[in-house]
């Protein structure tokens, strides 16, 4: 293997040597200079952002062996993941200081983390797909027991832990059935074994099933979602943050990596396994959203109801539907970033602005911020002219094409019970008068990151043009 | 032809609320005011030409403009405004200006909010009049609900929470359906959100049928139709009088434009075979809603409930599918907008006064505000469809067009000039009439100038309808001919 084939893999090299130099410099620095690892972890990522642009595929390459593939999917995929810890860092930073969290741990798992999502979209080959994945997921275990005197981010860790390590297992098993069938662990491999004809259906099946249910469990689709509300609600609200957003971008290449290039041929297979899983995540998420008065628990359930939107997307099983599901979850993790973003924002020392009165009456407290709330609620609740109607759009489309009206149905009934709970934030922000009194103090970076996200959110609402045709170009061209 | 008139009347209002709301707190209120008065007035100026340079002689669509807005999908910023819907272009702007000047004094809580809010909503209405593509007449058709859930909830009454909450699902559940039957009519017209084309794909029954009722609740909430009307009396009720005007004299019309816009040429079968329903639906309407009108003691939920009885005549018109029929439902529509706006300006003006829309707390307001009694009887007489009003015309050629149909549908349809006459002369009676009895009335004073000129300006609004219809009958005649010669064509494969 000469040194040349590493050459596609040169962002994760760059991450990998940065975070290691960040753990060794913060440590000897220390607490008083917490702003170096700061400014590293951000300028990591512009580097990152900079490698990734400069070998910006047209086609797919795959490097190492078949093991790593970089194709324009991966290439924009993570762009939007620089983007998006990006983001995470600068809301987190004030929080995680006013509760003695600003530790260098916490870049470095961050760091971490971000590592094994650009493995998992850049993976050809079951193996890198779970190195990835196992990565991203310790990272995240931990992050969320950084909180160590926090009983209930301790608990939440260790749900999240078991429950993980359980998803995890399943996966590892649907695949060595798939491998069982197909003699093959690199995805086109196992594609074009597939697409040949077998005979061993039913173990083939069986491994379907089990990757299905793994996928769901990472996901968090229902029935597999019961991890998603307490591991949200436990962890501190920065690493919340992190989780909800960043590895759902993540998430999606994973999905689309094993279902839409691995098993292309068996869609027939996993479509009514999605259908199931999108119809279920869909209903229950959204009326459960509705019961919460934890801000936190809301937006979990919210999540889930999105995945189950995102995975209709998927279960298309076309070009458009993928390029619709890339284009939701881009959306969706845009939208998410504002909403944790916000619930930071309004806390301070000593206080959690996590549950739903802690809204009331921001109108009348800080107007701008009200309205950038008032846009992500509503691009959350799928209303034009902001970008979520798109998002709900491009997927409602790939399923009418596939003949699923009745589906397209099913998902606007559910979008409509959703439409509740986001309302029901303006409410309070607008109609209510203000319970809580004290001015907002933001910091200006934050508030000019905050506007920005919720601006975005209106213009790309108006012109969604350009972040549609990333994402049609990024799938066209990878599949 | 023209350039860009339409985008200008879209986008003027827009831009000039986003500048009102700039103006930020209430310490520069009369800055938002001055602002938003120029811009709805800019708004109504720009509008004028489509007016003036109007071609009466071709159902084309006319100052169109297009352009690529999403061509993932598509999709095409397309604007073009035929006989049909330019009237309701021009209805909407000039309401606005109505709007920004009722609200002058009587808002004095975040002013900014509330007049951005309306120009805003009054560009997205002219949008959704405008818009020859589904996507965006979608968007349009959406949005105008974000700044309307605001105003109901925000500057309403009492009841307000739920009055938004109920008026906002509603609405959704219906255009989400429809969204759906967009969707497929994409797939069907070969991958085109193109509105005329749309008017060409031909579509099986079960197809058409389904997209019938997508349609059907999606306009219907919006018109509204019994039995989803519920929201609007409570809307009307909580929200304060520039967003009951806005709300009866334009958002219900967009529900009766979706018919003749969508509906009616895109599932011309199905409409044609489930004609019956909208007919029974629209009977029920103006028969039995006319009956409830009369039993309200709260003066501006009687109004909502004669509003829906209105638009019943309205959606009755538009299913005899006789040119009568339909010229009379869009007359009526503009003639509603008027009758309807001044009647809730009315009610305003006594609000403000004495903070009550009850009819048993007033009485006697004759001998204290005369002016206002004389006005306010010609838009009571207007809204019971006398002659030489603008309420009169309409009625009167949707029941010809009926009688013409079927002699029972104008039966029930004439019992709106008994109902009609009985609640809202009733009420007058109550209201203006009698001696005395609230101690508070005494201290009344009569329209200030602000208040009188926009009694003028109404008053010879509906004269002038109710007098000479023919400018507004001829603009639309060509377009609603071909229409209805397109409507009568089957469309099954």
């Amino acid at each position: 293997m000469s040194l040349t084939s590493f050459v596609p893999a040169l962002p994760e090299i760059f991450v990998l040597t940065m975070v290691s130099l960040i753990l060794l410099i913060d440590a000897a620095v220390g607490e008083k200079r917490r702003y170096i690892a700061y400014g590293l972890s951000l300028l990591t990522l512009i580097g990152a952002a900079l490698l990734t642009l400069r070998d910006f595929s047209s086609m797919p390459v795959l490097a190492l062996g078949g093991l790593f593939i970089d194709d324009p999917l991966s290439d924009v995929l993570k762009l939007f993941l620089y983007l998006a810890t990006a983001a995470v860092l600068v809301y987190a930073r004030d929080y995680l200081r006013q509760r003695g969290l600003y530790r260098g741990e916490f870049f470095v798992l961050a760091l971490f983390a971000l590592l094994g999502m650009m493995v998992m979209v850049s993976a050809s080959h079951f193996l890198t797909l779970y190195l990835g994945l196992e990565l991203l997921a310790l990272s995240l275990y931990a992050m969320v027991a950084l909180q160590r005197d926090s009983s209930v981010a301790t608990e939440a860790a260790m749900k999240y832990f078991v429950l993980g390590a359980l998803a995890s297992g399943m996966l590892l098993y649907g695949m060595s059935m798939v491998y069982g069938v197909t003699g093959s662990l690199s995805l086109g491999g196992v594609a074009q074994n597939l697409a040949d004809g077998t005979d061993l259906r039913i173990p083939l099946v069986f491994g379907i099933v089990f990757i299905v249910a793994g996928l769901a469990f990472k996901l968090g689709a229902v029935p597999f979602h019961m991890w998603v509300p307490d591991v949200y609600h436990g962890a501190p609200t920065a690493m919340t943050l992190f989780i909800g957003s960043v590895p759902k971008i993540a998430a999606f290449a994973f999905v689309v990596r094993i279902l839409g290039q691995g098993l292309e041929s068996q869609v027939t297979e996993w479509r009514d396994m999605l259908v199931i899983l999108a119809v279920l995540s869909m209903a229950l998420g959204n009326f459960a959203a509705i019961a919460q008065s934890n801000l936190k628990r809301m937006f979990a359930y919210s999540t889930i109801s999105h995945m189950g939107f995102m995975l209709l997307g998927i279960l298309a099983g076309s070009q458009n539907g993928y390029s619709g599901a890339m284009f939701y979850v881009i959306v969706y993790a845009l939208m998410t970033l504002g909403g944790f973003g916000m619930i930071l924002l309004l806390s301070r020392a000593g206080f959690e602005a996590d549950r739903l009165e802690d809204f009331k009456g921001l109108n009348r407290r800080n107007p701008w911020l009200a309205f950038v709330m008032l846009l992500l609620m509503f691009s959350m609740a799928g209303i034009p002219p902001t970008v979520g109607f798109y998002a709900k759009l491009s997927v409602l489309q790939a399923v009418v094409e596939i003949g699923y009206v009745w589906l397209a149905v099913a998902a606007v009934v559910f979008s409509l019970v959703g439409a509740f709970y986001y309302l029901r934030i303006v409410k309070l922000m607008y109609f209510e008068a203000p319970a809580d009194t004290e001015p907002v103090a933001v910091a200006p970076d934050t508030r000019l990151l905050m506007s920005a996200n919720g601006l975005a959110v209106l213009a790309l609402g108006i012109l969604p043009q350009p972040l549609m045709a990333v994402c049609v170009h990024a799938i066209g061209a990878s599949f | 032809m023209n350039a860009h008139i339409l985008s200008l009347v879209v986008w003027i209002p827009i831009v000039a609320g986003v500048l009102v709301l700039a103006t930020g707190s209430d310490r520069n209120a009369a800055l938002a005011r001055w602002l938003a008065l120029a811009g709805a007035l800019l708004g109504l100026i720009v509008a004028l030409p489509l007016a003036t340079g109007f071609d009466t002689g071709t159902s084309a669509m006319q100052f169109v403009e297009k352009a690529a807005w999403i061509p993932a999908f598509n999709v095409h910023y397309h604007l073009g405004v035929d006989g049909i819907s330019m009237p309701l272009v021009l209805l909407n702007s000039f309401t606005t200006v109505l709007v920004v000047i009722a609200g002058w004094q009587v808002i004095q809580d975040r002013v900014a909010q509330y007049m951005a809010a309306f120009l805003i909503m009054s560009g997205l209405i002219n949008g959704a009049f405008a818009a020859l593509d589904g996507i965006l007449f979608y968007v349009f058709f959406e949005g105008m609900l974000i700044p309307l859930y605001l105003i109901v909830g925000v500057w309403g009454g009492p009841n307000r929470v739920y009055a938004a909450f109920k008026f906002f699902l509603y609405t959704l559940a219906g255009s989400l359906l429809m969204l759906v039957a967009f969707i497929y009519l994409y797939y069907q017209a070969g991958g085109s959100f193109d509105i005329q084309t749309w008017h060409r794909t031909s579509l099986g029954m079960t197809a058409q049928t389904l997209m019938f009722l997508a349609f059907l609740l999606a306009f219907g909430v919006k018109v509204p139709m019994w039995p989803v009307h519920t929201w609007l009396p409570d809307a009307h009720v909580e929200a304060p009088t520039g967003g009951s005007v806005v709300l009866a004299a334009i958002t219900l019309k967009v529900g009766a434009y979706g018919f003749l816009r969508f509906m009616l040429p895109i599932v011309p079968d199905a409409s044609r075979e489930l004609a019956w329903l909208v007919i029974a639906l629209s009977l029920i309407a103006v028969a039995y809603i006319g009956l409830v009108a009369l039993v309200q003691s709260d003066m501006k939920k009687l109004i909502a409930y004669s509003s829906i009885a209105h638009m019943g005549f309205v959606t009755l018109g538009f299913f005899l599918f006789n040119e009568l029929g339909w010229e009379g439902g869009l007359v009526q529509m503009v003639s509603h907008g008027f009758v309807s706006a001044a009647l809730f300006l009315c009610i305003g003006v006594m609000y403000d006064r004495l903070h009550s829309r009850q009819i048993r707390d007033y009485g006697g307001l004759v001998n204290r505000m005369p002016v206002f009694a004389a006005f306010f009887m010609l838009f009571a007489m207007a809204n019971a469809g006398l002659p030489a009003t603008s309420g009169f015309v309409g009625e009167f050629m949707v029941i010809m067009a009926a009688a013409q149909v079927n002699f029972w549908y104008a039966f029930v349809a004439a019992t709106t000039l008994i109902f009609g006459a009985a609640y809202t002369l009733w009420m007058y009676k109550r209201v203006v009439f009698g001696t005395i009895t609230n101690p508070k009335v005494e201290t009344l004073t009569d329209l200030n100038g602000r208040e009188w000129l926009l009694m003028v300006v109404l008053a010879l609004c509906v004269l002038g309808l109710g007098l000479y219809p023919k400018p507004l009958t001829d603009i639309m005649h060509v377009s609603v001919v071909d229409l209805l010669a397109h409507v009568a064509q089957t469309k099954l494969p």
